[in-house]
This record gives C-alpha cells, structure tokens and sequence, in this order.
C-alpha cells in the first residue's frame, strides 16, 4: 500500500472544500433545518410543538396527494416522451452524421438553454395564446374559425416540459451511443438481426446507463420545475412544487412547505428506486 | 447461367467497381473461390481490400459488377439475408451478452427453438475448444478466446461463406502463430468456404490454398502461396510478398527468356525475365532476388558455377535463429545485399568486416519491365 | 452516483430553499447599508425615482428600493427575523396579525410623524387597526380599491363580481387565486366576511360557499393572473374582457384603450390602505421617519399618485394631482360607490390557512 503523504491530503482536502462547504451549507444543514421546521406544529402564536401532523395532513387531505400523484405521473410522460422523441435525435447525431453536421446538431440541441428558462417559456406562450402565432396561422390557412387557444391545458405543460428536458435527455444519450462500436451494430446486422432486433438488443442495452441517466435527470428536473408547468399551464396547473411555493410564501406555512419539501424529496427518490427496480438497472451502471 | 458449373464456386466476383465520388477503391476486380477453400487477399492497407470485403458482405453495394454466392446475385440483399457472416477486425463480440449468448445470436434471429440452439451452440463451443465458457461474459475470456467465439459465432449459422476481416491483427506474435495454426485447422474442419483478408503475407501464406494480392484497387496476381512467392508475375508481388533484394536496371542484352543487365550502382548481372512484359534491350528493369536463394561462402573458388558473383564485406550481421541473415556490401559498387545464413551452422563464427563471396543463378534474378507500381511496396 | 443524488437536492433547493437562499442572500447584501441608507421595502411605484433624489437632496440619505408583495414582505421579514430592511409598507390589515405571530416589526414612535400631513380619518384607523398591545405598529401611506376592470365595449353588463361567472364570458375572464377573490365574492353573494372575521365558523361557512361558486365559475377562466403586467397583456390583447384587479390597472388600460376602465362592483370595491412600519431589527430608524414625513408632503404625494395610479393619505395633495386621473377616479367612484366601499379588518390568525386550503381546492378543481 502506498504512503499518501501530509501533503497530498493537504491538496485534496483544499481542492474538496469548496465541494464539502457547498454541500455542508447549502444542501446539509438547511435540510436539517427543515426537517425540524417541518416535524412541528403551531399550536399558538409563536409557540409550536413536536408533531407529525405536517406529514399527516399530506395524506389526509386528498388534495395534496393528488397532486402529487399528478405531478409525478405527468412528470413520468415528460420523461418518457422526452425519450422517445431524443433517442432518434441522439441516435442520429452520435451514429450517422458526420463532422460538421453532428457538431452543428449537436448544438442546435443546446442552442435553446442560452436564454433562461422564463424566455423560453414565454416563447412558447408566444406561440400558443389565443392571439398568438399559431392561432394566427391556422385562422391565415382557413384551417380554424376563430382564434384558438392552446395555452393553459396539459398538453401545453408538456410541450414546455419535453422542450425544456430535451438538452438533459440528449447529451447523455449521445455520449453512451458515440461509445457504441459500429461494428457491433454490423455484426447484428450481418448475423441476420434485424433493425428493430439489433435495436432492442445491441443499441438500447449498450445505451442503457445513458437512458437511465438522461431519465433520472429529466425527471427530477420536471418534477422540481415551477415556472413552466406554472405559466403554461394556467388555471389547471397545479404542480407540487407550486404547492410547497405557496405554503412557503403566500400561507407563511413554513411547517407544511417543509414537510412537504421532505415528501417530495422521500417520494421522488422512492419512484426512481422503483424504476431502476423494475428496469433491472443499477444507479452504480450510469456513472460507468 | 449453368448451375452445375456454378456450384463448384461458393463465390463469384464479377468485374466488380466500387467509386466513392472521385476515388476507385475497387476497380474491375473478377475472381471466383471454389467450395471449401480458403481464399485470402492480401494487400496493403487502402488497397481496397476492406471495401471488397465489406461490398461481400452485403455493407456497400458494388458502384458496378456482380457478387454471386453459390451462384446466386447478391446484388441489393442486405446483409442480415446473404448467406455470408463475417469475423469483424475487433472481432464485434456483444458484450451485453453471455458467451453463449453471443453464439446463439444468430439462430435466434432466424427463430430456431430453444432446444435446437442450445445444442448447436454447445457443439459450437467444444468444437472451438471452449465447451465451459458458454456462462462466461465477454470480458472474463483472453484474446484468442474472443478470437475463437467470433468464429464460433459465425459458423454456427454454417454460412456458405465466412468472411474474416484481418481478426489476428490485435493479437500478440505469439498467439497470432498460434491461432494461424488453429483456424487452418479449424477451417479444414468444419469445410466452410473461408475468405480472409489481411495486410500480413505470413498470414496469408501459411493458412491460404489461393492468395490474391490486391494493390490500388486492382488484384496483381491470384495463385497458391507458392505460386505468389517462387513465380511472381508482377514487380509489386515479388517485392510484396517475401523478402527480396531489389535493384533497379537496364537490359543490355536479351536472349530469349536470358537477360544480361546492368543495375544503376554499375554491378552487371545476369537474370531470367519475369510477369506479363515483354523486356527490350535498353529497356529499364526492376530486379529481384531472394536472401534464400544467393549462396555464401568464405573462398571465391566455392562461386564459380554460379552466374552472378559478388565478393564484399559483412556490415552486420542479423541473427534471428533459423532466419538469421547478414548484410554484405559489394566492394566494387558498395551496393548492400542481404543474404540467408545457412543453417549448417558454417557461419556462427562470421565476423563483422569479414570478406565473403556470393553467388546466385540467373533463374533466380528475377527482371521485371519496371512501370512504377512497384514503389508502392 | 454523487451526481444524481445532488440532481434531486438541486430540485429541493429550488423548490424549498428558495426563502431561505434568497432572504440569506438580501440579509447578507443589505445588511451592508450603510447609516445614511435607508432600505426600503415597498411595492411597486410608491418610491419613484424622482422623489428618492428629491429627497436625497434635502437629507442627503441614499435610498434602496426592494419591490415586493404583503405576502413576500411577512415572508422575507420573517426569514431574517425583521432585519435586512428599515422601513416596510404592508397593507394595514397585515399588520397585526403579522406582528403578533412573527414579531417582525417594532413599535412606531408617533411623536416622530408629523401627524398634520395625514388625512385625519385614515391616520386614525389605520393606528388604531395596526395596534398590538397597546403599541402602534403603522401609519397609512397609499390607499386603493379592489373591484372590476370591464371592456364595456363587450361586456359593458358586468356590474359585480358574480356576473364574470355569466356563461356569456367563457373563457374571458381573469382574476387572482387569492384572498381578496373570495372576500369579494363574498360580498357579491350577499354575505359580509368581514363580519364573521371572527366566528370561525360562519367564515369556514362563507368559504365554502364560495368555493363552489368559484369552482363552478372555472370555466370562464381565462387564466389566474398573477402579476400586474401580465393582466394588463390579457386585456390588450383582447383575450381577456372583465377582470378582478385593482383600480389603477383599469385606468392604466384606459389611457391607451378607451373602452376599458375601472368599475366599483355594486357590492363595494374593498379598500385597502399600504402603510408604514418598522421592521423589528431596522438599523436606521431616523431616516424612515424623515422618509415617511418627506412623502407626506402633498406636493411629493401627488408625485407618488402619479407614479403608482393611487392616491395617498396625505391631507391637501388633491390640489396638485393630474386631472386625468382625477377624472377617472370620478368616473369609477360616484360618491355612492365610495360609500360603499368595503375597507379590510385585520386578519386574525388561522384565517389565512382555511382561505388557503379553499384556494388549493379551487385550483385543483377541474374546470367545466
């Protein structure tokens, strides 16, 4: 075994500060924080008392569950539309084009995260309103009446979400498909497999830590999102982060904003666990 | 078409052209390769030989020509439908799957039942040698492990055809001899009609019943291994395959198949004109002779029946076992030659510096029409 | 396998922490000021460019402006426990209730606020609604109303609150999804919250009342406004027809749409009064009653109205408003209508959270 000297603790020690203070103030201690924000109960003015009511009003009241339930199935879709429709994208960038075609692909992709997240929405609501560009068009082709509204219904929150995770969905996918050996591919196909066979056993397999990865990502991603699902979604939104948003900044409810936060962080975890369950991957496959 | 004639060939290349925009990888190539044989082509590498192959395969379309298998045209079936299966240079093995698995590919894609490709694929297995390695995963086996299960994994489909893509070539020397050995076997075996393509002539010449030596698109020569190497019939074979003194020359005079010549570093030789030219007086040369074929002795008197003389000074001397060789320079002209030790044991003592005497017959002194093509070797 | 799990912290951070990151963030900037700085907490419009430099001409005191809400206000406030900041402006009815359950603000010193420059009747309600304990915690500052914005060229009809529910506007319609919706509903039904403020029971009642009418109307819901700006858009763009919003909204759209204006609902436009108060730990106490002296003179305050659309509790400024917006206001308030307005009580404690729950429960309701 080899000696590691004083002084290259030293350097790792320096070179992970950052890293272990970043995580120690803002991730560590403000969770505890809210762990004991969240485990106690007003119960007079600025007098509170231990108590899992927080947690219980979750289930108890139907309103909140539901929304979850809706927020984690509608972020489930997302997910698996965002990897449906950039599988293609990264299967045509990593293994058929070529030079500069792929580099240029390759950025398009990223092209819509250099404006911030709220400009990209709106550039949707600019799209899909009533009086928007679209209604516009349709009414020019005579293909519609009146105006028509696209906005404010699900179907507008999950084009903004699937637009918005694409990026979180490509790159991984990209990098795990550019490592595929052609060869592979060719040796199914010279062994008699067919495109959808080759695909099913050859390239989503190889791919597989990519997708598991891309899919974690997104998912997280949208079921923590706020803005998009807030303003395309309108009336109907009702997304759980806006819940623990409100409770946090409109109802001063600190206690069931915290308790709320632990539930989403607790039940997110659990349906990812259950997907890599059902899907027979490992967490430790994705960093390979 | 005769089917009766075309049946004793499992492969029959038709003037095939392949083009990519301006470039011709392959240009014009015909040849057929009788059933059960083992058929190789040799080249160096960008000699086209990865698209001929590629275009038998069924991976690129000929630009022109046609590819008949058990004559059959191949021309517009992909190649998961051609009766062929190829050994991929990195070998291509599916390391999602099991040893067995990967075997078994093949036959479940073509929907054979449970029971059927479980015994072929452990026949498959102990015929390869690997009967316990069917649990195994790809990157638990050595290198000529996967060598043998890329192979294994193709013949278990028993194609009429099993193309091999240069698959020693990442091998170490050692296994690379080894496996040279056991696919020559292996192919005598099982009877597959085998067609390998690399840019080594040992491989090339120890395993091959025909060589076709491939340079610039075009084939040079097709013949057995002794052919290609006692009989070349062109300057680029002759300097390809084996080793060979070389000099450049003019005809001074001709006689029939006898040349008398002489090279540009002034040394007058006599020689045997060789390939498809015919050689003119004046006529520039390009000149071969084996390291095997040149005698040496210690005494100018041993030399005397032999047409070509030279007498010159060991520079160095090249042991290599029984392919040890030393590099003589002419004392007249200071041009070098490299010739064969004989393993007699006559020379162990040859010194550095010593003066030898050389010799070698006019048959042996092989003169070329030079044209150029040569230079590429 | 590091990276994924601070993917979802990320999420948490976003999601939860954003109070705490934020509010550590103003508290460690703005605890910078300096002495001759006043920080002020404010909405939008009430310290307008032009009186910040009047008045750090005739002081010499810089002022730095933090935009904000009633909600946002007690929220970040009580993150840093009533420091980051030396002078709020809440509604008055938040006050109290705020006061008693965080502690977020300290005691005003009356003898401090030149009382003369107050119109007498708001000063004194406002004084005495913002009283804990026998402390007052606020001074009026900006008063508006709450009640209808109405493109009568399309929906002239519209007279209350319950009409934007006529299937005639379907579609056509925005409000906010927050308290003042369900008091003015309220009182368009024909109940008075207000006076069940404090009988739990007959609120939860009224609540519930008008959570089903509020559910049954989400049809005609355009969208749930919830900035200013992005009600005003709706209007333009003729998307949206009859709207709850506040009064200056509606004037603002009549400069440039004469068909639109503000109109008080017949059951009463509800009032409300932004005051002054003090942050519990403020640090510069001085420069916020100059400050709130400064902005009373009439001639400043006509300089606010002009800003922020709504006019202030400063006794004689009147005289130097802009006569437009005196027109309107005439227009939107017979002298009926402004007797009629409904002006908030203080919230008591536990309301907000069943007002809460209705509107979680409205916002989750499908929409017919």
């Amino acid at each position: 075994m080899e000696r590691v000297s004083a002084g290259t603790k030293l350097t790792v020690l320096v070179l992970f500060a950052p890293f272990i203070l970043w995580m120690l103030l803002l991730v560590i201690l403000p969770h505890i924080d809210l762990l004991t924000i969240s485990l106690r109960e007003r119960v007079a003015p600025r007098v509170y008392e231990f108590s899992f009511k927080n947690y219980m009003e979750f289930f108890v009241e139907p309103l909140y569950w539901r929304t979850f339930a809706r927020t984690a199935i509608m972020s489930i879709l997302a997910t698996v539309l965002t990897l449906i429709i950039g599988f293609p994208i990264s299967y045509y960038i990593a293994k058929i084009a070529r030079g500069r075609l792929k580099s240029s692909l390759f950025l398009l992709c990223m092209l819509p995260f250099w404006v911030s997240e709220l400009v990209r929405t709106f550039g949707w609501m600019i799209l899909l309103r009533e009086s928007g560009i679209i209604s516009g068009v349709l009414q020019w082709l005579g293909l519609a009446d009146g105006p028509v509204e696209m906005l404010y219904n699900d179907a507008a929150i999950m084009v903004g979400l699937v637009y918005t995770s694409m990026l979180f969905m490509v790159v991984p996918l990209v990098s795990t498909l550019d490592s595929l050996d052609d060869g592979l591919i060719e040796a199914a196909y010279d062994l008699g497999g067919s495109t959808i066979a080759i695909l099913r056993e050859i390239v989503i397999p190889h791919a597989m830590p990519g997708i598991v990865s891309g899919c974690i990502v997104v998912f997280m991603l949208t079921l923590g999102n706020y803005l998009t699902p807030t303003l395309l979604g309108g009336k109907d939104s009702l997304w759980f982060t806006e819940q623990i948003y409100n409770q946090f900044i409109t109802r001063f409810n600190w206690e069931q904003g915290s308790a709320f936060g632990f539930l989403l962080l607790l039940l997110s975890s659990a349906i990812i666990w259950t997907g890599l369950r059902l899907t027979r991957q490992r967490l430790q496959d994705t960093i390979k | 078409m005769n089917a009766d004639a075309s049946a004793a060939f499992d492969l029959e290349v038709e003037s095939v052209v392949k083009k990519f925009a301006a470039f011709t990888a392959v240009d014009e190539v015909s040849f057929t390769v009788p059933k059960g044989s083992f058929f190789s082509i040799l080249g160096p590498s960008g000699c086209g030989k990865t698209t001929l192959m590629r275009m038998i395969a069924g991976f690129l379309e000929p630009t022109s020509g046609d590819l008949r298998i058990k004559g059959r045209s191949m021309l517009g079936v992909p190649p998961n439908r051609r009766p062929v299966n190829m050994v991929f240079q990195h070998l291509a093995l599916f390391p999602m799957m099991s040893v067995a698995e990967n075997v078994a590919y093949g036959l479940r894609r073509r929907g054979a039942g449970r029971a059927e490709i479980e015994e072929k694929v452990a026949a498959m297995l102990a015929r390869v040698g690997l009967p316990d390695a069917g649990e195994k995963r790809i990157d638990q086996l050595s290198g000529g492990q996967k060598q043998r299960i890329a192979i294994a994994r193709c013949l278990v489909l028993e194609p009429d055809l099993l193309l091999l893509d240069e698959p020693l070539g990442a091998l170490d020397l050692k296994l690379r001899e080894q496996m040279k050995v056991e696919l020559k076997q292996l192919q005598a075996d099982v009877g597959t009609t085998f067609v390998y393509i690399t840019h080594d002539q040992s491989e090339a010449l120890v395993m091959s019943d025909q060589v076709a030596v491939m340079n610039a698109g075009r084939f040079e020569q097709v013949g057995n291994p002794q052919a290609l190497y006692y009989r070349p019939e062109t300057a680029f074979v002759a300097g390809f395959v084996g080793d060979s003194n070389r000099w450049i020359g003019a005809a001074v005079a001709v006689d029939g198949r006898g040349i008398k010549l002489a090279t540009d570093d002034g040394l007058v030789l006599y020689g045997t004109a060789a390939g498809r030219g015919q050689v003119q007086s004046g006529g520039s040369l390009d000149v071969f002779v084996r390291p095997e074929s040149i005698a040496i002795s210690r005494s100018g008197k041993d030399m005397e029946s032999w047409h070509n003389r030279v007498q010159g000074k060991v520079k160095n001397l090249l042991f290599n076992g029984a392919n040890s060789r030393a590099v003589v320079i002419d004392d007249k002209t200071g041009f070098e030659l490299i010739v064969a030790l004989p393993q007699t044991g006559e020379f162990a003592d040859l010194q550095r510096g010593e003066t030898v005497h050389l010799g070698w017959s006019a048959e042996q002194t092989l003169c070329f029409v030079h044209d150029g093509a040569a230079e590429a070797a | 396998m590091f990276k994924y799990k601070q993917e979802g912290r990320i999420v948490m951070i976003k999601s939860t922490l954003k109070v705490l990151a934020g509010t550590a963030i103003v508290a460690l900037f703005a605890g910078n000021a300096q002495a001759d700085t006043l920080r002020l907490l404010t909405w939008g419009g009430y310290a307008p460019d032009e009186v910040i430099a009047l008045f750090k001409k005739e002081t010499g005191i810089d002022v730095k402006v933090t935009k904000s809400n009633n909600e946002d206000m007690i929220s970040k406030l009580r993150a840093t426990g009533g420091s980051g900041f030396d002078l709020a402006q809440p509604s008055q009815d938040r006050i109290a209730g705020a006061q008693r359950e965080y502690g977020i603000y300290k005691p005003l010193d009356l003898s401090k606020i030149n009382k003369a420059q107050f119109i007498d009747s708001m000063f004194k309600s406002t004084t005495s609604q913002s009283m804990v304990d026998g402390k007052v915690y606020g001074v009026p500052h900006v008063w508006g109303t709450s009640g209808l914005i109405v493109d009568k060229s399309k929906a002239g009809w519209v007279k209350d609150y319950t009409d934007l529910c006529d299937p005639k506007l379907k579609g056509k319609v925005s409000y906010r999804l927050k308290r003042p919706t369900l008091i003015g509903f309220a009182f368009a039904m024909g109940m008075d919250p207000f006076a069940a403020y404090n009988d739990k029971a007959k609120y939860a009642e009224i609540l519930s009342k008008v959570e089903k009418k509020l559910i049954s109307c989400k049809g005609n819901v355009k969208a749930y406004w919830s900035g200013g700006d992005q009600l005003l858009n709706l209007v333009r763009s003729g998307e949206v027809v009859a709207a709850m919003a506040w009064d200056t909204g509606g004037w603002k759209l009549n400069n440039e749409m004469k068909s639109v204006t503000f109109v008080a609902p017949k059951s009463g436009a509800l009032g409300w009064i932004d005051s002054f108060a003090l942050p519990a730990r403020g640090k510069n106490d001085e420069a916020a009653y100059k400050w709130i002296n400064f902005v009373m003179q009439p001639k400043i305050a006509a300089m606010i109205t002009k800003a922020a659309g709504n006019f202030t509790a400063s006794k004689g400024a009147d005289n130097y408003v802009d006569a437009r917006l005196k027109a309107q206001f005439q227009e939107s308030f017979p002298q009926e209508a402004i007797d009629n307005i409904k002006w908030y009580p203080p919230v008591p404690a536990g309301l907000e959270e069943m007002e809460g729950k209705v509107l979680d429960r409205i916002k989750a309701a499908k929409s017919n």
